[in-house]
């Protein structure tokens, strides 16, 4: 089990609590998609992915980038138990949507990228630390389930 | 592979960040050091607490190399080519550390211009620093 100092804990239940989905949720993806590229192999079906203009008005994108950090949210609320929490979503993306799981890293990082921009100086070293720490506990999580 | 359009921002960019090289090189260490622990083994003989002097002079340095390397994009491999032989020969850093630094340029960049730093500015940053680090690994082996 993952072990968190209270004061990681307390970085990122901050972070979640002053954190807009219906925003930062598609700015994200969008992010992802656009820096790099070969993401969008996993989003066929959601209709002009053609060039960044395309992808940062194309509605599905937002929709899901929102569905995304919703998922994130359980993991905020289950964090002493976060690979079970994501057992069922691991599966999914592994034998259904056969998603390479480096993309998860991948759209974690744009997560970061879009969270410093928004926070500003006030997302510190520490604070990135912790939060960083976070989503490589959820990018491992979601691959575990891979065999 | 980087467009007109994008060169120009980079150089953009790194003009703007030439005054700060301290402030903004130092800064993208001390979020590595301290989100990558493991990164520090390298820098063992340096004072890394944040802002010493020799944490702002090498994030001088780094800064500066960037804006070199920028506005020379065309020709990156002979205008870096004696850091690279730095990187393989002396210093001999394992390559997947460059990754991290990147990632740590790009929270840092992200931070100070906000909305400035735009999709379209983070791809281009994004494969400036990929293909600058990929330049420092060339002479490994």
């Amino acid at each position: 089990m993952v072990e968190w100092t209270d004061a990681e804990r307390a970085a990122i239940q901050d972070i979640f609590s002053n954190l807009d989905y219906e925003d930062i949720g598609p700015k994200a993806l969008r992010r992802c998609l656009i820096v790099y590229p070969w993401c969008q192999r996993y989003f066929g079906g959601f209709g002009n992915l053609y060039n960044a203009d395309a992808i940062l008005s194309n509605p599905m994108v937002a929709a899901h980038g929102i569905v995304v950090l919703h998922g994130l949210d359980r993991a905020m609320k289950n964090m002493d138990n976060i690979k079970n929490t994501y057992a069922e979503l691991s599966v999914l993306h592994s034998e259904k949507l056969h998603v390479d799981p480096d993309n998860f890293r991948l759209l974690a990082d744009c997560l970061s990228v879009v969270i410093a921009g928004k926070m500003g100086t006030a997302f510190t070293p520490e604070i990135q630390a912790a939060w960083q720490k976070f989503l490589a506990v959820v990018v491992n999580a979601l691959g575990r389930q891979y065999h | 592979m980087l467009s007109k359009k994008e060169k120009e921002l980079l150089v953009i960019i790194w003009d703007k960040m030439l005054p700060i090289a301290d402030d903004i090189g130092s800064e993208a260490l001390l979020r590595m050091f301290t989100t990558f622990p493991k990164t520090k083994t390298y820098f063992a003989h340096l004072d890394i607490t944040p802002r010493s002097k020799q944490m702002l002079s090498h994030g001088k340095k780094i800064v500066h190399a960037l804006h070199e390397g920028a506005k020379n994009i065309n020709t990156l491999a002979t205008t870096l080519a004696p850091l690279s032989r730095f990187h393989a020969y002396q210093l001999r850093i394992d390559p997947s550390n460059f990754k991290l630094l990147s990632h740590c340029i790009l929270v840092t960049l992200a931070c100070r211009m906000k909305d400035d730093f735009t999709p379209i500015a983070h791809a281009a940053m994004d494969k400036f620093l990929s293909a600058f680090a990929a330049v420092l690994a060339e002479k490994y082996r």
